[in-house]
């Protein structure tokens, strides 16, 4: 975004009076609508079942926040929420961290050495990228059942684990880090995992955290994989254990708990991104590309 | 591009690319071509044994014709949170980029649903449109609509629609956003000067400098559409009701896992596979015209 363009001091066009004040509304109006959601669920996590259950639930929060969240956290519906967000947390961390190891090895081996079938392997790390977990479920369930994976957190974080993404990513930052480094460590007699160590890894720094932001996400926002491998309840993550809540049948659901556990399940990825939110949106918008 | 200074040996990097190889080996490419092999076979009702009735599964599956809705149900499906994801953080984002104070704020407060997962996202607007309890049935019915997402298809797809499209909503501003600060100045000032008005410039300047980013969003929004809304649907209304929003993903699902159809579910597996394919290529030939616009 950085040029050496003339620009006209902000405000030149249109950013004065009824203007402004009709952007801030809209604005302000588009927010609220957005946040509405999230909103009614927080309230709806203070209040009792049944002043949620006369309808119109009210709209500011109650008394019960402490009350609800406690149940949930403790007793929750199938198994306590704490253990889900634990296995959430297990499971993210596990990907993001997993997937940015694996990434950064490849990636160095791809870069800066030259040896037989690099060319194929780094196509077949490229072709991973079409084979999203929702095109081969059936498959990939019977190979984790296979090896008796199923129920385990080596089960809910490997098959996700492997990412082209992250991979492009570091090759592409690693070919903008000048020769110049390599060559001085090779001439000093480092050996390459020094280089890769102390030079490579510190300079990486950002893109990592960049990076982290975006994979500790995906996998805390997984559904369908753990839906499927995770058939006893205390292996359960949040976002899938979530509907898990609802009871079949006829019978009502526990509001409060339900919704004092979604917004549980959201406060950890809110939390990374709003703090992180700079190198969020790098990382995003790198990822991409 | 190549690097000019490389290291020696060839341990080394095998030793180092190794992790992510075995891993694509075992978890990727294995079940994928699992999933070609089993499209071919049909196993008998006992999973005894398996007979091979080369491309039957396929013609099987084309023929069914609730095979053939749901590609009909996913096309509507994806253009719909397409359209209602990309539209509305347009908006946001042209109202942002006119602020010179605050824009910061409302960034922070609209990228909030990014983080939320679809299958919470899910369970958030289910509890608004509950046809007992939930806020916004009840006052479409004060109004006198009577709405039911349970028994209405239409309005079950509208409602999976909407709850998949909100989170997307942040990430389409984030996108527009950054790319509408990077238009020009100098260009909308001289526009001005010669008297065209906002709406004016936005639509012969604004918007056709943004297309890269359009193009870059439409194809991202329906890989999402398809591959990423599962937690929505199977949260909100398990592809009913009468299968009215049983997309291509949710269908592998539903006939590999529910219904134990593993044939028909493997050779779903493998038109999603070209479907994937084909999205990918042209997620690449757009992302390279955007670089080199």
């Amino acid at each position: 975004m950085a040029d050496n363009r003339f620009e006209p001091p902000p405000g030149m066009v249109e950013k004065r009076g009824s203007a402004l004040w009709l952007t801030h509304l809209l604005m302000i109006v588009g927010v609220l609508v957005i946040f509405f959601p999230i909103w009614l669920a927080f309230v709806a996590s203070t209040h009792t079942q049944s002043e949620i259950a006369q309808a119109p639930m009210p709209v500011l929060p109650g008394s019960h926040l402490i009350e609800n969240y406690t149940r949930a956290l403790f007793s929750g519906v199938n198994v306590p929420v704490a253990t889900m967000l634990f296995n959430s947390m297990v499971m993210a961390l596990g990907i993001a961290l997993g997937k940015i190891a694996i990434s950064l090895l490849s990636a160095f081996a791809i870069v800066y050495f030259r040896f037989p079938g690099r060319r194929f392997f780094f196509w077949m790390i490229f072709l991973t990228l079409m084979l999203p977990v929702e095109v081969r479920i059936v498959p990939t369930y019977q190979v984790v059942a296979g090896f008796g994976l199923l129920n385990s957190y080596s089960g809910l974080i490997l098959p996700l684990i492997a990412s082209a993404t992250a991979t492009f990513l570091f090759r592409q930052f690693f070919l903008t880090v000048p020769d110049e480094l390599a060559e001085a460590a090779r001439v000093d007699g480092a050996r390459p995992m020094r280089f890769f160590l102390d030079i490579l890894l510190p300079m990486s720094r950002t893109n990592i955290a960049a990076l982290f932001v975006i994979l500790f996400i995906y996998g805390w926002n997984q559904y369908l994989w753990p839906l499927l491998i995770t058939t006893n309840p205390e292996m359960n993550t949040i976002v899938m254990g979530l509907k898990q809540m609802f009871p079949s049948g006829d019978d009502i659901a526990d509001w409060p708990v339900i919704m004092a556990t979604s917004i549980l399940a959201m406060v950890p990825p809110v939390i990374v991104v709003i703090s992180m939110q700079k190198l969020f949106i790098r990382g995003l918008v790198d990822s991409e590309k | 591009m190549e690097k000019r200074v490389t290291f020696k040996g060839w341990l080394l990097p095998m030793l180092l690319i190794a992790p992510q190889l075995i891993i694509s080996a075992v978890f990727f490419f294995y079940p994928a071509g699992e999933a070609v092999w089993q499209s071919l076979f049909i196993p008998d009702p006992f999973g005894l044994s398996m007979q091979y009735v080369g491309l039957g599964n396929f013609e099987y599956l084309f023929s069914d014709p609730y095979y053939r809705a749901s590609f009909l149900t996913t096309a509507v499906f994806s253009t719909l949170v397409t359209l209602v994801s990309m539209v509305p953080a347009l908006f946001l984002a042209v109202l942002a980029d006119r602020l010179v104070k605050g824009a910061g704020t409302y960034r922070t407060l609209l990228i909030w649903p990014y983080a939320v997962a679809p299958a919470v996202a899910g369970v958030l607007w289910l509890f608004m449109f509950n046809t007992r309890i939930g806020v916004v049935a009840f006052y479409l019915n004060q109004l006198g609509y009577d709405w039911n997402h349970v028994l209405n298809q239409r309005e079950a797809m509208g409602l999976v629609v909407v709850a998949s499209s909100w989170g997307r909503i942040s990430y389409n501003f984030l996108f527009y956003f950054a790319a509408l600060q990077a238009v020009p100045k100098s260009v909308i000032e001289a526009a001005a000067i010669d008297g065209a008005h906002f709406w004016r410039r936005f639509f012969t300047i604004v918007l056709p400098l943004l297309s890269p980013t359009t193009f870059f969003l439409l194809v991202v929004n329906i890989v999402y559409a398809f591959f990423e809304t599962f937690g929505v649907i199977h949260t909100i209304t398990s592809g009913g009701p009468q299968q009215a929003t049983t997309i291509l993903v949710y269908k592998v699902y539903a006939d590999g896992f529910v219904g134990q159809d593993l044939g028909s579910s493997a050779a779903q597996s493998v038109v999603l596979l070209v479907v994937v394919g084909i999205l990918t290529v042209l997620q690449f030939k757009f992302v390279e015209k955007r670089v080199h616009y």
